[in-house]
């Protein structure tokens, strides 16, 4: 058998069209959480989701996020070995129930972190290569534990392989209240030791220093990934259990700086990640229910990509479009105003600008024609620029505002002058530069420092003025 | 029992099973080298999670099955996860084993859909992606001329050459660009180059991998190995030499023990791609213990033998203060004086005086333990380097008198004549140290 001929298609055995009201029907009775079995299901799902989110977000922080995959493979020869264990012991009628596989999953979840942490600290390997060395050869170990199982001539036997892909439907109720219970005591410890777990995520040093059990609360942040991991394993799987201690928690970071409200996105997007993912696989359940979940998650964290507040891409990138305007604008009026120096109105006098052809404008700077009348346009709608004819001026509002922004220019190369020691032909650049994030207070500043007294400095170099000639 | 027949060792069968899973752990091997070195080992797990999407896909785009075609998507696969792993770091903001949590469970995830739903009911073998199918590698064969041929060890060598070929066309730009990729680019090599070509033959590999040992199992034949010859040597190329071999005996112990152990216990016979990662944790483990330089043995015996030789230098400085100050040559103490002057245990204490009158520093009084001529030559060279720091710490460092102590005890181990002579330089031969004790 290759992997080609298990590609080949099957015939399709079900006539798929149900009629669109039934759907509808199911559809609503899955979301309303009408049927008692799909309640416990999204329920369980849930709070696993939350909690999951929370240890995640320390993990995260404490940059250990995979350390969530090496548990969850690594618990694969525990649950072989406990059920080969209860099997071997007679118990053949306990060896399917979740208490004993899931010990057995902990002893080994544990142990692999132990060994993750014996390779980084006894040998110069780095982390990466612990985790892909205990990763690889406790999977390995599982496999071949589960094919000791296979051969079992025991018929239950065919279960253990739910836990690789997860069978969340399967989930019975005193499991969800296993999960839920195990879930919930985790979501408290973490609540309980939140400003210790955050010490030792910020600053292992300092935590250190005052005199904190660095080493105990390491010990007991890793105790309560493998608690979570290890109930979830049911759920989703062992394969995409780590998806729910890394996915939630790294879209968090994108809604918030404060590690509280961090917390509680992460819980947020675990728990809807796990009800949607549910109820989703409950509608199509030919799917599987770790992968779903694992999409819902994954939704969930594009959207925390693009649109979170704090670090999203798409506010970020509005952040930097609106600076991209904000200095072109103040490009065009200072062009507008050098250009025109000589014969401006008095600042008071509420005439406008002398009025410039755009070609005298791109004479001064690289402005395209486009991106030029653009911003013209742009300025026009501010109300601090006129058309003219063919030409454009600056209106009295305008004017004070180009005066403002020549003002900073200047004051902040008369600034390089005198305190940098920068030759006034070189000025120029570096103002260019800084003058759009001059502040009120670093403009007083700054009128102090270098004692321009005019609400104009004049140049410190020479500034090609169209007035000159007039 | 009936599967009893499975377990009798068959040459034409057993022996194209470790043939394949030699061949198949030797590709993983070479190139784990580099990931090991570069720090990206789970770039590996990421990307033998990323091909199943990427063999998808090209199933879905292509509707044929064909080989090639999976290989070109398994390929592009690991390469896209190798971009949108760095994306989501550089341009998220996304710490990078996070970033790849996230790349790994989604496009995982995606492939399992995939397979499972829009492929119009394909079927998923769960067993063939996760644990490899080895033991039918034997029965779907091609005919080379006279010999029949399993297809997928074909492949496997097919992409061994093909790695091993890369690894020695690029051997010098690959070593650069694993230790220092700033150095790379300043002597005109494309590191990022470098850097995506070596995940596209990750990629390559692991999809010709798949049949054999599964797609997690291949990042333990990807790490395991190279981690091994680590611990084993310093140099890049008996690294890459020494991981083969390990790789190799990996693959032919594996499979031995999955046909061979299991009747111990009553089983008939187990999985061999996940007998062939045990070992390799096996042969990593006993490297582990037993490495000459880097191993645990060899590292607790450097450091016993330091404690031993420090506990045994204190003895002979000992003594000889005590000399000293009783100003007669038949000074002597028992090993409690020892324990309770050099704080010590009484088996180091034991160790280090057994050592001493070996080596005939230390001689046997009734009354305990005294110095014997070259034990006194040493006991005094002990003292003299400790008050040579000391006026030196005090005079050329500046420190407080009350203070250095400590640390020109602790100095004192550790200069050789040559640092004693600079020493006596340093401070021009002084007669008596800051506390106006005599300088031996």
């Amino acid at each position: 058998m290759t992997l080609i001929e298990t590609l080949s298609p099957i015939p399709t055995t079900a006539g798929a069209a149900a009629p669109l009201a039934a759907a509808l029907e199911g559809w609503l009775r899955v979301v309303l959480l009408q049927d008692h079995n799909t309640r416990v299901v999204v329920t369980g799902t849930a709070i696993l989701g939350a909690a999951s989110g929370v240890v995640g977000c320390f993990l995260l922080l404490r940059r250990r996020a995979l350390i969530g995959d090496v548990i969850s493979h690594a618990s694969l020869p525990g649950i072989a070995g406990a059920f080969i264990a209860a099997v071997a012991l007679e118990r053949g009628g306990i060896a399917k129930s979740l208490p004993v596989l899931l010990a057995g999953a902990t002893a080994t979840g544990a142990l692999g972190v132990g060994v993750v942490l014996l390779i980084r600290n006894l040998t110069r390997l780095k982390e990466d290569a612990a985790l892909a060395i205990t990763l690889g050869v406790f999977f390995g170990a599982g496999v071949a534990g589960l094919g000791f199982v296979q051969q079992m001539e025991t018929a239950q036997a065919a279960g253990l392989e739910s836990f690789i892909y997860g069978q969340t439907a399967a989930m019975l109720e005193r499991d969800a209240l296993l999960i839920a219970g195990s879930a919930l005591v985790a979501i408290v410890a973490a609540l309980l030791l939140v400003k210790e777990l955050t010490l030792i995520c910020f600053d292992p040093g300092f935590a250190e220093a005052q005199g904190w059990p660095v080493r105990l609360l390491d010990s007991s942040l890793m105790a309560l990934a493998v608690l979570v991991t290890v109930v979830g394993l049911q759920a989703v799987g062992l394969i995409l259990m780590v998806a729910f201690l890394i996915i939630p928690a790294a879209g968090a970071r994108f809604w918030s700086e404060r590690l509280g409200a961090v917390l509680g996105i992460a819980a947020v997007l675990g728990a809807a990640s796990g009800a949607g993912g549910t109820m989703v696989s409950a509608l199509a359940p030919r799917l599987p229910a770790g992968a779903v979940i694992v999409l819902a998650a994954t939704a969930l964290f594009l959207v925390s990509l693009f649109a979170g507040p704090v670090r999203g891409l798409i506010p970020e990138g509005v952040r930097r479009l609106r600076l991209s305007r904000l200095v072109a604008r103040q490009h065009v009026l200072r062009a507008m105003y050098e250009a025109a120096e000589a014969r401006l109105p008095a600042p008071e006098s509420g005439e406008p600008g002398p009025a410039l052809e755009p070609a005298v404008l791109r004479r001064r700077r690289a402005f395209s024609p486009g991106r030029l009348r653009r911003e013209l346009k742009r300025l026009a709608r501010a109300g601090l620029a006129e058309r003219a004819g063919g030409a454009w001026r600056l209106t009295p509002a305008g004017l004070d505002a180009a005066r403002r922004v020549v003002r900073n220019h200047r004051l902040w190369e008369l600034y390089l002058i005198h305190y940098a020691d920068v030759a006034p032909s070189h000025v120029d650049r570096g103002a260019d530069d800084v003058e759009h994030v001059l502040g009120e207070q670093l403009v007083r500043e700054l009128e102090r420092s270098t004692e321009a007294t005019a609400p104009v400095p004049p140049s410190p170099h020479r500034v090609e003025t169209t007035g000159e000639a007039a | 029992m009936s599967a009893a027949l499975a377990v009798q060792w068959n040459w034409s069968l057993d022996g194209w099973i470790i043939a394949t899973g030699v061949v198949c752990a030797m590709a993983c091997a070479v190139l784990g080298n580099f990931l090991l070195l570069k720090r990206m080992s789970m770039m590996g797990d990421a990307i033998s999670h990323s091909v199943l999407p990427g063999i998808a896909v090209a199933f879905l785009v292509a509707g044929t099955r064909n080989e090639w075609i999976m290989f070109a998507g398994a390929v592009a696969a690991g390469v896209a996860t190798a971009l949108l792993v760095q994306w989501l770091h550089r341009s998220g903001g996304v710490e990078e084993g996070a970033a790849m949590g996230v790349t790994l469970t989604a496009l995982f995830a995606v492939g399992l859909v995939i397979l499972v739903r829009a492929a119009r009911e394909v079927h998923l073998d769960a067993d063939c992606v996760l644990y490899g199918n080895l033991e039918f590698v034997p029965l779907d064969t091609l005919s080379l001329g006279p010999v029949a041929v399993p297809r997928v060890f074909v492949s496997l060598a097919v992409v061994f050459v093909l790695d091993l070929l890369f690894v020695l066309l690029f051997y010098k730009e690959l070593k650069v660009a694993s230790f220092d990729p700033q150095l790379a680019t300043a002597v005109g090599i494309n590191a990022n180059l470098m850097h995506y070509l070596l995940l596209a033959m990750v990629a390559m590999t692991t999809v010709a991998s798949f049949e054999a040992v599964g797609s997690i199992l291949v990042l333990a034949m990807l790490i395991v190995p190279p981690a091994t010859a680590n611990l084993l040597t310093d140099r890049l190329g008996i690294m890459i030499g020494l991981s083969l071999v390990a790789a190799a005996v990996a693959a032919g112990a594996g499979h031995a023990g999955a046909v061979a152990l299991p009747p111990l216990i009553g089983f008939p016979a187990t999985n061999t791609a996940g007998m062939m990662a045990v070992a390799s944790g096996a042969l990593f483990a006993v490297a582990l213990v037993a490495a000459p330089r880097h191993g645990l043995v060899a590292q607790g015996y450097r450091r016993a033998a330091l404690t031993l030789r420090v506990a045994g230098e204190d003895i002979l400085g000992l003594l000889f203060r005590l000399e000293e100050m009783a100003g007669d040559r038949g000074g002597a103490l028992n090993a409690r004086s020892f324990r309770e002057a050099l704080d010590a245990g009484p088996l180091l204490v034991a160790l280090a005086c057994a050592r001493l009158r070996r080596q005939g520093h230390l001689a046997r009084r009734e009354q305990g333990y005294a110095l014997t001529d070259a034990g006194r030559e040493v006991g005094r060279t002990i003292i003299r380097s400790h008050r040579l720091w000391e006026t030196f710490l005090v005079e050329k460092l500046r420190l407080a008198t009350d203070h250095v102590h400590g640390t020109a005890t602790r100095l004192e181990h550790v200069t050789d004549p040559g640092l004693r002579r600079a020493l006596e330089a340093s401070v021009g031969e002084p007669e008596r140290d800051p506390q106006g004790k005599r300088i031996p």
